[in-house]
């Protein structure tokens, strides 16, 4: 009974089969990435009410980077989503931040001193590497949306 | 469908789940509770310290208040909040001369009926979209927050002393309207057991009231309810019913949104406006754009009519024109000619789990980041150097910061797949299964599409 039965379920269900290890494959597997060589860098940063400028800073993975904040009107800090790093400036006066830049992807810069009203949303961006979280989720969505579009097929086609 | 039945559970079969729903005591502690909170929110807003992140108003309502609402009480409750919302507490208590039971005697109100004409949620849409246009500073000053409560609590009592029953939430309320969107997609119900014995019932003690109970608050004859759209989970029925008929049970995701009946434009551009202010959001709070922010910020400057007038358009014209551009390609591909009105509303339903995915993944953002200002709120409401349950020294630190994107990833997939879903079960209704075929084919890549933008926007 069982022996004739499981392998005919198991040939019905190729196509999530096949979804469910897309999933598994996109999700978790490392990919070659291009060692960049540990050169320091160094950005400047001027915080003001409510941006950083730049506002989006671009780094390679492995690198050394170094923040100068300079805040120009009160007090600014910087907290480094995802790396917890943390550096305050006051005003008129450069706060300097040094790290190595060793996970990719793209974290959020947040000020972190309340600076006025906006302050909660005074956020920047520090782009490290290939931001293959990004990447991942697209494939996961694309997939995701196969599998909603094969998973409730029309009555009258079941 | 098996698997379907078995996740349905009466939970009204449960004596002890029953006597809690059944008493009023237990949803009045819980309305009190958050009508104190709501009322010191109001306090703390007009006479606390300017400073936003300091003050209980912006910390309860916007962090406290909306992580509850959009994580926890929308998705898995749908209007469950709106059974213990404190802001129709009092002019219902007003209107009703009573605190808890029926007393016999009635209250105060006029009882007026809601005018036929604005018997829909195009009122609900354009009280969202005031309060979304002027929200960056209701979001960030407490005396703005202040003046937006005070006046949902004024215009709530003033309603329910003119017009019958609860006109407010049901036709005004900017929140209800969106979680009566969303609550289609909640896992549970209340429903009538036999419609047949409510079609039959002489007195419609439900819709009426009797001595146990008030008659439905939300105007809903509960004998036919198929959605979750205007049921308030208040539980009146379920105390008035004489034939007990009435039963709350749990349901799979989205039941009611693969219903065909029911769906009406006033909804639909609900849909519409709730995907595309998710987006406006999550560029304007979350993003890097200081110039954005300031434009949001600055009401009344030349760069914030520039703002307004971007952000209703893109709400009112392009998430809508592009998406009904997709229905009108996915109708052409499969030969459909008729009624292409209605099938941009029907399809707009399927909207509605990317949506709340979208709000779900934009609030995960701020809340987390901003959830370690809630203890020194609460020990210092006001922020006049109180340090009432000795938090107030607590330090800012975002929570779950490598976690949270996880997180949205997780939830948008869910959604885009829950609203894929939708869309191929509406597709199907009435036409061929290769017309269905086709006609979803660009609503589905309308969808991927949104969630791409969206991911972007998160976590690029």
């Amino acid at each position: 009974m069982y022996s004739t039965q499981i392998p005919v379920k198991i040939v019905r269900s190729w196509p999530w089969i096949a979804i469910i290890a897309s999933i598994l494959v996109i999700a978790f597997t490392p990919l070659p990435l291009k060692a960049s060589q540990p050169v320091a860098r160094t950005v400047r940063v001027e915080a003001r009410s409510f941006e950083f400028s730049p506002s989006v800073i671009h780094v390679e993975q492995g690198q050394q980077v170094t923040i100068e904040l300079i805040a120009t009107d009160v007090v600014h800090g910087i907290y480094v989503d995802g790396y917890g790093h943390e550096i305050i400036a006051n005003p008129g006066q450069t706060a300097t931040l040094t790290f190595i830049a060793d996970k990719s992807g793209s974290f959020r810069l947040r000020c972190s001193v309340t600076c006025g009203a906006l302050h909660p949303f005074m956020i920047g961006k520090l782009n490290v590497g290939v931001n293959l979280l990004f990447y991942r989720a697209i494939g996961l969505s694309v997939l995701a949306g196969l599998a909603g579009f094969m998973l409730f097929r029309p009555r009258n086609e079941q | 469908m098996q698997q379907l039945k078995l996740m349905r559970i009466e939970l009204t079969r449960y004596s002890i789940i029953r006597s809690l729903m059944l008493s009023r005591w237990p949803q009045f502690i819980l309305t009190s509770l958050a009508l104190t909170g709501f009322l010191l929110a109001i306090l703390t807003g007009w006479f606390g310290t300017p400073v936003g992140s300091r003050n209980f108003s912006i910390i309860f309502v916007w962090i406290a208040w909306w992580a509850i609402l959009m994580l926890i009480a929308v998705p898995f409750f749908g209007r469950g909040w709106c059974s213990i919302c404190p802001i129709p507490a009092p002019g219902e208590w007003l209107q009703r001369g009573a605190l808890l039971q029926p007393n016999g005697k009635g209250g105060l109100s006029l009882g007026k009926r809601w005018p036929n004409k604005f018997r829909n949620i195009w009122l609900q849409n354009g009280a969202f979209l005031l309060v979304a246009l002027f929200s960056i500073i209701v979001l960030t000053q407490p005396r703005f927050t202040a003046v937006v409560l005070t006046a949902f609590l004024s215009i709530a009592v003033a309603t329910s002393l003119i017009f019958e029953r609860r006109a407010f939430c049901r036709y005004l309320c900017p929140v209800g309207g969106f979680i009566g969107l969303y609550s289609q997609l909640a896992p549970i119900e209340l429903r009538v057991k036999d419609a047949a014995i409510c079609a039959s019932h002489k007195t419609k003690d439900c819709y009426n009231g009797n001595l146990r109970g008030y008659g439905c608050p939300w105007q809903v004859f509960p004998g036919g309810l198929t959605k979750n759209t205007h049921c308030g989970l208040c539980m009146e029925c379920l105390r008035t019913c004489t034939e007990d008929n009435i039963l709350v049970q749990t349901r799979p995701f989205a039941q009611d949104l693969i219903l065909p009946g029911g769906r009406r434009l006033d909804e639909a551009y609900k849909a519409f406006i709730m995907l595309g202010s998710a987006l406006v959001y999550m560029s304007v709070l979350l993003g890097p754009w200081g110039s954005l922010k300031s434009a949001a910020y600055q009401i009344g400057s030349a760069p914030w009519f520039a703002y307004v007038a971007a952000f209703l358009v893109f709400v009112l014209a392009v998430v809508p024109g592009l998406f009904s551009v997709a229905v009108l390609i996915g109708r052409r591909l499969a030969g459909l000619r008729y009624n292409a009105r209605r099938s941009v509303i029907n399809f707009a339903y399927a909207l509605i789990p990317l949506g709340l995915a979208a709000w779900i993944a934009f609030s995960l953002s701020f809340v987390f980041a901003n959830l370690t200002y809630l203890a020194p709120a609460l020990s210092d409401p006001f922020g006049w150097g109180w340090d009432l349950i000795g938090a107030a020294g607590v330090g800012w630190s975002p929570l779950f910061t490598e976690t949270v994107p996880l997180m949205q990833i997780a939830i948008l997939t869910i959604g885009l797949f829950g609203s894929i879903s939708i869309v191929r079960r509406i597709a199907a209704e009435g036409v061929s299964k290769t017309a269905a075929l086709y006609q979803s084919i660009p609503i589905s890549l309308f969808c991927v599409g949104a969630t791409i933008l969206i991911l972007t926007l998160l976590i690029a």
